[in-house]
């Protein structure tokens, strides 16, 4: 059997922060007991893992294509720790990014107070490519426009999180986070078994309410559908399993079709309404009427039925500005602007090249930096520096000149490393991390670890899977399972066959465990939003009104009590009485009432609904 | 349900069925050729060609009926272009079925492209069944019975009931030079249960009715045709019509055909089985086309003008 020295006896520390292996060349704490569990596998049975694993994500369809090719997505089997309390400054980080964003888009779209307060020139603005007059006034109804985003973090040499960019249109990936999960339980299940991951599998179901909490008014039991470019779209796998596991359609462009400024999807009896659409279609596909007028691939008319209020588009059309590559140099700024509030995560240094002076010194260094096209994504038309050859620079050169609008510049950032099984060995290799956001409306909800992606060939930097990246599972640890504590199984005895073996099933733990996490969490969450009452919306507790088990003549009284609330108090006292939930529950339905009804009555008059 | 997954439900049921019904009829063929030293190749190469709608070849060799039969890609009339067709239509639905049932297909498809396979087209064969038999039984084991199953149970009744008929057609047509019923009832898998139902007493009129008319076999014309009758019974009812007061085109086409082979005398019907079988062929295909028309409507095209 091999021993350790064997797997890490070649394993060389470079300049980048190593996620495994501290400098003397210990495990740091995080990763003691995986570390462990590696060298007692050797690499021969690590390489067959990964064979099984690929052979699963080919059955399983768990792909992604690569010139109409389907390949199974490449998963490396070391996973990527990360410790509670990294975790939670990135949570926090990133919520405060996701907040920032949000209001960033609501001005961008409203009033351009940004712009009027100096913070943004407005030129920044209006030449980003994705910036779209055609969204502006088109207002979501909870306030949502960034539903789902993916905010790239990469760790520096010094250890500490940055952000690298935002993704605030259709990131992709949160499949392969759950499926990478799935498949490495197995693989790991001894870890597993001594440490206490946060787990991952609710997404779905956080999606989904979310976007549920973001139909048009006054909709009770919103139709919501995934739209999809169809079956050759890379990340078809992504959406189809995103359907299944919300439980909605999975809608193409032709299902569509809008008409009375309301979208339908053709349905084996007929029509239906759609009320939220989660679409995975860029900006330019979406609505032949208002972009590009080729596009088979969205519903034309959609934008239209989006300003009339009938259906939700998220992630909002438009978006692509906040992503923009020169507006995230502005991001800290904007923060500080709008929450008043310290960035939590830093911006990698960066270099605006419409500055004259910032232009001269990037064109002398060209050699050691990293030049980005601002609109890009999947890392197209990034030029590396020190791996470009003459000619390469002296194109890039004049790129620059004539277009300093479109790119930006950066230090080349050694990404931290983790150690990956290249053949028979065990090397380092680059990551970066993409956490998963949701927001609906009332919270921004970040999923637990994210997409660890990471550059496969050896020190590269570049780690899309376009470009010949894989990822890693990614656990974030919640403490150390404590076998003491677990509370003992209940003894279920039967006649027949005598009691049950004491021994608690791996099932029976998980649902324990994530009940526990999802405690933990909500309290956590209580205590940053409000103190007392539970963040959820005050629709649910309508929802509780009418489902409650109360009599016949009960449940009257307390509708007509809500009543005569909605139609003798004014807003003001609303609103305040609605923070003092706890106090007066019988006050909590009011405020739902009052907004859907408010947001009700100012669609009505609101003259943007003739066009 | 979106009307483009209830087409692809339907088809993805006609074409696994279809793999399985036409990875039957060449292995029982090509089994014969082994067995018989007296068969003639070309007579039962083209035989079969025949009864599968292809043209004959030119040699009329084992092989050449292998490729167009088994392993052409291009057509979904091949065991194997037919598993693709099935596979590439369950991609497309695969938020609808159970993810049981698309690794199902999945893994066959997979399994189905590999080289090494075509050296050995016996146990390829009857490897098929198993995977289309496991594709049934989990999609029984798996599915609700809701509009989906219905129409992939649809699907698969229909291509069913066309392929016993394309086959007794065929032998009909070809008479005594033909297959022998035995060799028929072997290639719909209906052998050994027609042995017991007669107790080894084989004759011909007797196995026509059993392939034909046994209400018990389910891989019999009229269990087929029962069973197709019943799921669009079941759909209608789902979108609130009721066929039974207004039958709709496909119901009606079934439902006569299976009327006749039910209460025609069997005599009758034996006397002249290409015609029945022709018209069963006939019903078949008006009944898909009228599926489609009802639920399947690829919608009016909408044209927009920018002005």
């Amino acid at each position: 059997m091999p021993s350790m020295a064997d797997l890490f006896d070649g394993y060389e520390l470079g300049a980048a922060w190593d996620e495994m292996i501290a400098r003397d060349g210990t495990a740091r704490a995080p990763y003691r007991l995986l570390h462990e569990s590696i060298q007692r596998s050797g690499a021969q049975e690590l390489r067959a893992g990964v064979d099984a694993l690929a052979r699963a994500y080919l059955d399983q369809g768990v792909t992604f294509d690569v010139g109409g090719e389907e390949r199974p997505f490449p998963l490396d089997i070391v996973p990527r720790v990360i410790d509670d309390e990294s975790w939670q400054l990135i949570e926090r980080g990133v919520r405060q990014r996701v907040a920032t964003l949000e209001a960033f888009l609501a001005d961008v779209y409203g009033n351009c107070r940004v712009v009027a307060d100096g913070v943004v020139p407005r030129t920044v603005i209006t030449t980003s490519k994705h910036f779209h007059r055609a969204a502006h006034g088109i207002e979501p109804p909870n306030g949502v426009r960034v539903h789902v985003s993916g905010i790239d973090l990469i760790r520096g040499e010094d250890g500490g999180f940055r952000v690298l960019e935002d993704n605030v249109r259709v990131p992709s990936g949160v499949s392969y986070v759950l499926a990478n999960r799935a498949a490495m339980r197995q693989q790991w299940a001894e870890v597993l078994g001594r440490v206490r991951l946060r787990p991952v599998s609710h997404y779905p179901q956080r999606l989904l309410a979310a976007l549920r909490a973001a139909a048009p008014a006054g909709v009770a039991d919103p139709c919501v559908v995934v739209l999809t470019p169809g079956v050759y779209n890379s990340a078809y796998f992504e959406h189809a399993w995103l359907a299944r596991a919300m439980g909605v359609e999975l809608v193409e462009g032709r299902d569509l079709l809008c008409s009375g400024g309301v979208v339908r999807m053709r349905d084996t009896s007929g029509e239906r309404r759609v009320d939220v659409i989660y679409r995975r279609v860029d900006d330019e596909y979406l609505d032949p009427v208002q972009f590009r007028a080729d596009s088979t691939l969205g519903c034309p008319g959609l934008l239209i039925a989006a300003r009339a209020g009938n259906v939700t588009v998220a992630n909002a059309v438009g978006n692509g500005v906040a992503d923009d590559k020169l507006i995230y140099t502005y991001l800290p700024d904007l923060v500080r602007y709008y929450l008043n509030e310290e960035p939590v995560l830093a911006n990698v240094d960066t270099w605006r090249l419409e500055d004259p002076a910032a232009l001269e010194e990037v064109l002398d260094r060209l050699p050691e930096l990293v030049v980005k096209p601002v609109d890009g994504s999947g890392g197209q038309g990034l030029v590396m520096g020190p791996q470009a050859d003459a000619n390469e620079l002296e194109a890039l050169r004049n790129r620059l000149i004539a277009d300093p609008r479109g790119w930006i510049a950066q230090p080349v950032v050694q990404l931290s490393t983790v150690p990956t099984l290249i053949g028979d060995t065990i090397a380092p290799r680059h990551v970066d991390l993409r956490p998963f956001a949701v927001n609906d409306g009332d919270d921004v909800w970040v999923l637990p670890g994210g997409l660890t992606r990471v550059a496969l060939p050896q020190g590269s930097l570049v780690v899309n899977s376009s470009q010949g990246g894989g990822s890693k599972d990614t656990w974030v640890l919640a403490g150390e399972r404590n076998p003491g504590s677990a509370r003992a199984p209940e003894r279920v005895t039967t006649v027949a066959h005598g009691p049950l073996p004491a021994i608690e099933s791996a099932v029976d733990l998980e649902i324990r465990q994530q009940q526990q996490q999802q405690q933990q969490a909500r309290s956590s969450l209580a205590g940053s939003v409000a103190p007392t009452a539970s963040p959820r919306s005050s629709r649910d507790a309508c929802l509780s009104l009418r489902l409650a088990p109360l009599g016949p003549r009960g449940g009257r009284r307390l509708f007509a009590r809500a009543l005569i609330a909605l139609v003798v108090t004014p807003r003001r006292v609303i609103t305040s009485a609605g923070r003092e939930r706890s106090s007066r529950p019988w006050l909590r339905p009011v405020a739902w009432f009052q907004r859907t009804s408010s947001a009700a009555s100012g669609r009505g008059a609101d003259p943007r609904t003739a066009d | 349900m979106l009307s483009r997954i209830a087409e692809s439900l339907y088809w993805i049921g006609r074409y696994v069925e279809r793999a399985e019904d036409t990875s039957r009829i060449v292995d029982v063929h090509l089994g014969l050729l082994l067995e018989d030293p007296w068969a003639p190749e070309d007579v039962v190469c083209a035989s079969l060609l025949s009864a599968m709608g292809h043209e004959p070849t030119e040699t009329g060799r084992r092989g050449e009926v292998l490729d167009a039969l088994v392993w052409d890609t291009s057509t979904p009339a091949s065991v194997v272009g037919a598993i693709a067709a099935a596979r590439e239509n369950a991609r497309r639905t695969r938020e609808v079925i159970s993810t049981e049932l698309w690794e199902s297909i999945n893994v066959t498809w997979h399994e189905s492209q590999r080289p090494g396979r075509r050296a050995y087209p016996h146990p390829f064969l009857s490897w098929v069944r198993e995977r289309t038999a496991a594709f049934n039984g989990v999609a029984d084991g798996t599915l609700s019975r809701d509009e989906a199953f219905h129409f992939l149970v649809l699907g698969r009744s229909i291509e069913r009931a066309d392929m016993i008929a394309r086959l007794a057609a065929a032998r009909a047509l070809a008479g005594t030079a033909g297959p022998s019923w035995v060799t028929l009832l072997q290639s719909c898998g209906a052998y050994q249960a027609f042995l017991r139902s007669a107790r080894g007493a084989i004759d011909e009129r007797r196995s026509a009715e059993f392939l034909l008319l046994d209400p018990l076999f389910p891989r019999s014309l009229m269990s087929a045709l029962v069973v197709a009758e019943r799921c669009l019974d079941d759909l209608a009812v789902r979108h609130g019509l009721d066929d039974r007061m207004a039958p709709r085109q496909a119901h009606r086409v079934l439902g006569m055909i299976r009327s006749e082979l039910e209460f025609a005398p069997p005599a009758e019907l034996l006397e002249d089985v290409y015609q029945v079988m022709e018209r069963v062929q006939s019903a078949c295909s008006v009944a898909s086309d009228s599926i489609a028309q009802r639920y399947f409507p690829h919608g009016v095209v909408t044209s927009w003008m920018v002005s």
